[in-house]
């Protein structure tokens, strides 16, 4: 097994778990870290799959370069609503549906 | 050999990936999330990606960490 | 209950999800497209010698284009939720931790411009010299040598959006070569490095701008 097999296996149960948090968790600074832990699976999947045969390709490199940066932009934007949604409710859950 | 360091790796990053998630405290989940991040990038420089090892080290783990543990701040002084 | 039934099901898709990810890694299709050779096979025409830096600004220019359109968009939506204004709190700061800060940010800014140069033929880039950047000032904030932005000036906003304008100016101007952001091969090597300075000088504002913004709110409702 080589190390991208192995790292691309890390990364679909980092995903899965990441994906289980966003579902469980109430807490929304608790939720964007989940949705970061599955983001990274994502990332290591994509690398890590296609390094065949030890020869890294550049092309998944690049794009998960790409989107580590655009990552962060959308964590800070989840936190700064967040924040409002604090400033203005006072609650850091979502509200439940009125039924 | 390099192997048996791929497979420590990988257990490190599954635990603090988890424990992140799963710990009781925000502030020390935050950590463990500040760690996780220093641990993809390793886990890139073993893939052979120093490019994205070098963007995750300043990116994923610094000031995803700095905007977490501000919001933290914010969030707990707004409390008080 | 409803908890209870909303954790197992989302637990039981997680199992689902992991079974299916790791059931093609067990055994890779076959057939599959090599982006490898295509891309060795053309470095030559791409006007730089690190096959990163040149599927990011040459062979898939048109992602990182979109890319930091996409990070400027996120930079706005923030401005525009409209976060409550206040003045800096003054903090106690360690004269220690500023002198310390004093001297690493200029070192930071000559990191970032070496990072920028030697993205042409080894590992670096203008995202890497952009986080160098940014990080140098989240440092300067948090040792109280930079106080957080409150509305941007003019000079910043042209700065912001600096790199964005450069990258859609050059593709504008290529638009005749046929396809997008295709280079004419002998000016390749110029046109990315002048892009990759204006992409690093927008990165590191937009990426200290995220926290420099963020952090002007003081938590207290004063």
């Amino acid at each position: 097994m080589s190390s991208g097999l192995l790292f691309a296996c890390v990364g679909a149960l980092l995903f899965a778990m990441g994906i289980a948090g966003v579902i469980l968790i109430g807490h929304l600074l608790r939720r964007i870290l989940a949705f970061n832990v599955m983001g990274s699976g994502a990332f290591l999947i994509l690398v890590g799959l296609a390094q065949r045969n030890d020869v890294p390709d550049p092309v998944p490199q690049a794009m998960v370069l790409t989107g580590i940066v655009v990552t962060v932009a959308a964590t800070a934007l989840a936190l700064a609503l967040v924040r409002r949604l604090f400033a203005l409710t006072g609650k850091l859950e979502l509200p439940a549906d009125e039924t | 050999m390099s192997f048996a360091f791929d497979l420590l790796l990988a257990a490190a990053l599954l635990w603090s990936g988890g424990r992140s998630l799963s710990v009781d405290r925000l502030d020390r989940a935050i950590v463990l999330f500040i760690a996780f991040g220093l641990l993809m990038a390793l886990a890139w420089a073993r893939l052979a990606a120093p490019d994205i090892g070098l963007a995750e080290a300043a990116i994923g783990a610094g000031l995803t960490g700095a905007l977490l543990l501000d919001a933290y701040g914010a969030l707990k002084r707004r409390k008080e | 209950m409803k908890r209870f039934v909303v954790g197992s099901g989302a637990l039981a898709f997680a199992f689902l999800l992991i079974g299916a990810l790791l059931e093609p890694l067990m055994e890779p299709p076959s057939g599959g497209v090599d982006l490898r050779t295509a891309v060795a096979a053309n470095m030559t025409a791409s006007g730089v010698e690190h096959p990163v830096t040149a599927v990011l600004l040459n062979f898939r220019g048109y992602d990182t284009l979109l890319e930091i359109a996409v990070l400027l968009l996120a930079l706005i939506v923030i401005l525009a939720s409209g976060i409550d204004t206040a003045s800096d709190r003054p903090r106690a700061v360690n004269p220690i931790l500023q002198t310390l800060a004093r001297l690493a940010a200029p070192l930071m800014v000559v990191v970032a411009v070496y990072l920028l140069w030697a993205g042409a033929f080894r590992p670096g880039g203008a995202f890497q010299a952009g986080a160098v950047l940014a990080a140098a000032a989240v440092l300067l904030h948090l040792t109280g040598l930079l106080p957080s932005w409150q509305v941007p000036t003019l000079t910043l906003r042209w700065g912001l959006t600096a790199g964005f304008l450069i990258f859609l100016a050059v593709a504008a101007g290529l638009l005749t070569q046929g396809a997008l952001l295709q280079y004419p091969p002998a000016q390749a090597g110029m046109l990315i490095l002048l892009i990759e300075a204006g992409l690093t000088l927008s990165l590191g504002l937009i990426l200290a701008g995220l926290f420099l913004f963020l952090s002007r709110d003081p938590g207290d409702d004063s």
